[in-house]
């Protein structure tokens, strides 16, 4: 089923909201470490922050009402894609320092890439964010490629 | 370069066993504020979506990965990069080995790479991994 994708979503790669920034908190670090079952009293303790935290600190605090049947909210900087269910993707990191509480980290984000592929079930639209986080100072803390999927 | 000298390719790190219940996807998917039904919606997942079970989380089994690199790193350096893919689904009550073995040793940037793998019961891979470490002087 090809043809998912037209010229129109394909000039959206490129598309770059403004920067979200917030506020690293011991709180929101604890619950994440207490959550994902984390063992070192660093990350339990909200010292330090585990290497996927960000996941968490960025993910877009979304209304009841935008949510789509599934429960997922696309962050709506995006287009509307084709497809609406979400599946797990994939994500590289490259680290350049550690996170802190009362760090303030900004999140610059680009879509900077989507495709489509048939998958056993049916088509399948891939599309990347890039984002990169920066310090106060905007000295880069981490840059990540996600790579999402919609079925 | 202390600890550095006592690594080698083919090394297997200690792998951790992580237990999937509801009480834990819904701690986690609470952290990340992601409302996706089939992680806590039973009915749900299983008659609208046609999975066996309530899902587990796709990025909280890399943490998992993520985790497995840093409790053998300890404080003797930083992960560096890390990646991974989540290739087939878990399931709330499914039991998940993570795995890690040292692919690669470079001693001239102190740096060692990790192939990870986040294994079911049955022994299939659902979310293969990649990391790379660096060593404190």
């Amino acid at each position: 089923m090809p043809g998912l994708i037209n010229e129109e979503l394909l000039s959206q790669i490129g598309l770059s909201p403004e920067p979200r920034i917030e506020l690293v908190t011991r709180r929101d670090i604890r619950k994440y470490s207490v959550a994902t079952n984390q063992r070192q009293q660093k990350y339990l303790d909200g010292d330090e922050a585990p290497p996927l935290f960000h996941m968490a600190l960025f993910w877009d605090v979304m209304e009841q009402n935008r949510t789509s049947p599934d429960g997922v909210a696309l962050d709506n900087w995006l287009p509307k894609f084709p497809l609406k269910r979400a599946m797990a993707g994939s994500l590289k990191l490259e680290y350049y320092q550690t996170v802190l509480p009362d760090q303030t980290l900004s999140a610059h984000r680009t879509l900077s890439d989507m495709y489509e592929k048939q998958g056993s079930s049916g088509p399948l639209i891939f599309y990347v964010v890039t984002t990169e986080v920066r310090d106060k100072a905007g000295e880069p803390v981490l840059t990540e490629i996600a790579t999402r999927i919609l079925r | 370069m202390g600890r550095l000298n006592h690594i080698a390719e083919g090394e297997l790190l200690p792998e951790i066993r992580h237990t999937t219940d509801t009480v834990g996807q819904f701690l986690y998917n609470a952290a990340l504020w992601n409302a996706h039904r089939i992680h806590f919606d039973y009915p749900y997942a299983t008659e609208v979506e046609g999975y066996p079970g309530l899902v587990v989380a796709g990025p909280l089994m890399g943490d998992w990965l993520a985790q497995c690199v840093e409790e053998w790193l300890g404080e003797d350096g930083r992960m560096v990069q890390f990646e991974y893919s989540n290739r087939r689904a878990a399931f709330v009550g499914d039991v998940l080995l993570c795995t890690g073995k040292i692919s690669a040793v470079d001693k001239a940037s102190r740096t060692a790479t990790i192939t990870l793998e986040l294994l079911n019961e049955s022994g299939e891979v659902l979310t293969p991994g990649r990391a790379v470490v660096q060593f404190t002087e």
